[in-house]
């Protein structure tokens, strides 16, 4: 029977070695992608955390690379604390509003789109999710301007005087909306938003509707239902999608630099200390902030049973 | 959680009154591009043209930047595919040791802010003194488009299950006529899918772009400068358009590909 087959070649040969000795077969397949994201990835990161620990030379500019707290002790002068102060209280109105627009969207489609509208849901959020970044910011550009839509249809149906006495607030408010944190804030939540739907509807999917009967069959009405039996059901899908549009908020630069007042967020200190200020370490401290409010919340959120929804 | 009972009104406005507001600000970029206003965002548009595009055609300052994002976004998705595979195949081979580990640093890229990635760049090619180039793009790009791919081929590769693969040792091909004849027509689809996400997902990067660019420019860096200082709108709104067109039909694409599978893509940005 040997006769029968082929002349055996050097792959025949290789397909011998993989079979008695699966393991060199998958050590092989992991190492390229390994070595790239070790070494490019997390080497980056690593020359990150080296640099945040490094000084820059107050009179001549140069860095400094010997180990120093210095840079960290400067992230706490008070217009450097500010900044991360703004930052992180944008975060959390822009999870806080997420959740909010976004619930109703998620609980349809998990409990009532099907056939044509589920694929209709389906696209509808996942097209603006992945449609180009830049794009979205500029059309909240063109919205928000003084003479955008937004001045046109307010005026349009007498509100004109609303959207000035909102301007007029203190601190939120602004010149137009395209330069007050209140812009900020409405194109945070458009950008952020789908990150926010899909882990929930994933969420909500997964509740049974027997438990909703039983509900009901023990006499709650809707509201009751909702809160004491869909919300802590769909709480890990709504901390899962926090986590994004936290995170996200936390590291953006574009949104505020683009739609904002002048004040910088954490991501424009670190983008502007990098480039023209020339000064690495600090930018390399400020970027680590985020890391470490997110590996925080990430704590929090695995006790809470949110990577399941993920 | 699935109901056949009717959804109440307040409901079905609020969900579709979410998907408006979702979509509706994109639909107003292509009214403006037709916009004759030219010093501001104007609403309503005064009158309609088309010119805006033969003059956007005609700038000679767009085209490189188009041509630049153009190339880094293929060479980072082809490198993006070729690792992410090999990643999928390796974890769907067997449970070995720092198997968790590895799959937290595919997604880690995506899911730190892009801020984190373009300064943890940024730093590493100041101390080892790199200077910037389209390399220095594409090492970033292609970092963050690894997870894509291998999201897609994962799904995949569970599928395809380890029978499949038995059957074709038995009948006597070796591995390498295996992966040509039974693993790459079954992921096919998932990696060409895979594949145009990625693509439109580099094409249209900009936070890190930033980072690692120096003073080259892409054509979201250059709709970024329009956007801080503008020079001439409505050759901006012809540009989003085109970005816009060329992420979204990837997208539409990769959703058509893997439609019906339980691993429909871009489930997972």
């Amino acid at each position: 029977m040997e006769s029968a087959h082929p002349a055996r070649g050097q792959a025949d040969r290789l397909t011998g070695v993989f079979w008695r000795r699966p393991k060199l077969l998958t050590a092989l397949l992991i190492a390229p992608p390994l070595l790239w994201l070790g070494v490019v990835y997390v080497g980056s990161l690593a020359a990150l955390l080296l640099q945040s620990f490094y000084s820059i030379d107050e009179f001549s500019g140069v860095v400094v690379r010997e180990f120093t707290l210095k840079t960290y002790a400067e992230l706490l002068i008070p217009s450097n604390y500010d900044v991360i102060l703004r930052t992180v209280a944008m975060a959390a109105a822009v999870t806080v509003a997420s959740v909010v627009l976004a619930f109703p969207v998620a609980f349809f489609a998990a409990r009532y789109a099907r056939g044509r509208w589920k694929a209709v849901f389906y696209l509808g959020i996942m097209l603006p999710l992945w449609s180009s970044y830049l794009v979205k910011v500029y059309a909240w550009k063109l919205i928000l301007a003084k003479e955008g839509i937004i001045t046109w249809a307010a005026e349009g149906i007498g509100a004109g005087s609303i959207l000035n006495a909102v301007l007029a607030i203190p601190v939120i408010g602004g010149n137009s909306l395209s330069t007050s944190y209140i812009g900020t804030f409405l194109v945070f939540v458009y950008v952020w938003l789908p990150y926010m739907i899909l882990p929930m509807q994933a969420a909500l999917e997964r509740v049974p509707t027997s438990m909703l009967e039983a509900s009901a069959d023990l006499g709650a009405g809707g509201l009751r239902t909702l809160r004491s039996v869909i919300l802590p059901l769909a709480l890990p899908g709504i901390v899962a999608g926090s986590i994004f549009t936290f995170s996200l908020t936390l590291g953006d630069y574009i949104i505020p630099q683009i739609v904002g007042s002048s004040r910088f967020f954490i991501g424009q200190a670190v983008y502007s200390l990098q480039g023209t200020a020339g000064n690495i370490p600090l930018a390399a401290a400020f970027a680590v902030v985020p890391i470490v409010i997110m590996l925080v919340y990430l704590t929090i959120a695995r006790k809470m049973g949110a990577f399941d929804a993920l | 959680m699935h109901s056949d009972a009717r959804p109440p009104l307040g409901l079905t406005i609020a969900a579709i009154g979410g998907l408006l507001f979702l979509h509706l600000p994109i639909a107003l970029i292509f009214l403006y591009a037709f916009t004759t206003e030219d010093r501001s965002y104007q609403f309503p548009p005064p009158d309609l043209t088309l010119k805006w595009f033969a003059v956007a055609w005609n700038r000679q300052d767009i085209w490189p930047p188009l041509y630049l994002s153009l190339r880094v976004a293929a060479i980072a998705s082809g490198m993006a595919l070729v690792l992410g595979t090999l990643c999928a195949a390796a974890m769907a081979r067997a449970r070995f040791f720092g198997r968790d580990t590895v799959s937290l640093l595919v997604i880690l890229p995506i899911a730190l802010p892009g801020i984190i990635t373009g300064m943890s760049l940024r730093s590493a090619f100041a101390i080892a003194d790199i200077p910037f180039s389209t390399w220095t793009i594409v090492l970033g790009h292609a970092t963050f488009c690894i997870v894509i791919v291998y999201n897609n081929a994962v799904a995949r590769f569970r599928r395809l299950g380890a029978s499949m693969l038995e059957a074709s040792a038995d009948l006597g091909a070796n591995s390498f006529q295996t992966f040509r004849h039974v693993i790459l027509p079954n992921l096919g689809s998932a990696l060409l899918a895979g594949g145009m996400l990625a693509f439109a997902l580099s094409f249209d990067e900009v936070i890190v772009t930033t980072f690692t660019a120096g003073q080259q420019s892409t054509l979201p860096i250059w709709m970024l400068n329009e956007l801080v200082r503008p020079r001439q709108r409505p050759v901006t709104n012809v540009v989003a358009i085109v970005v816009f067109t060329a992420t979204f039909l990837p997208i539409l694409a990769a959703y058509y590909l893997t439609r019906g599978g339980e691993e429909t893509a871009g489930g997972g940005k």
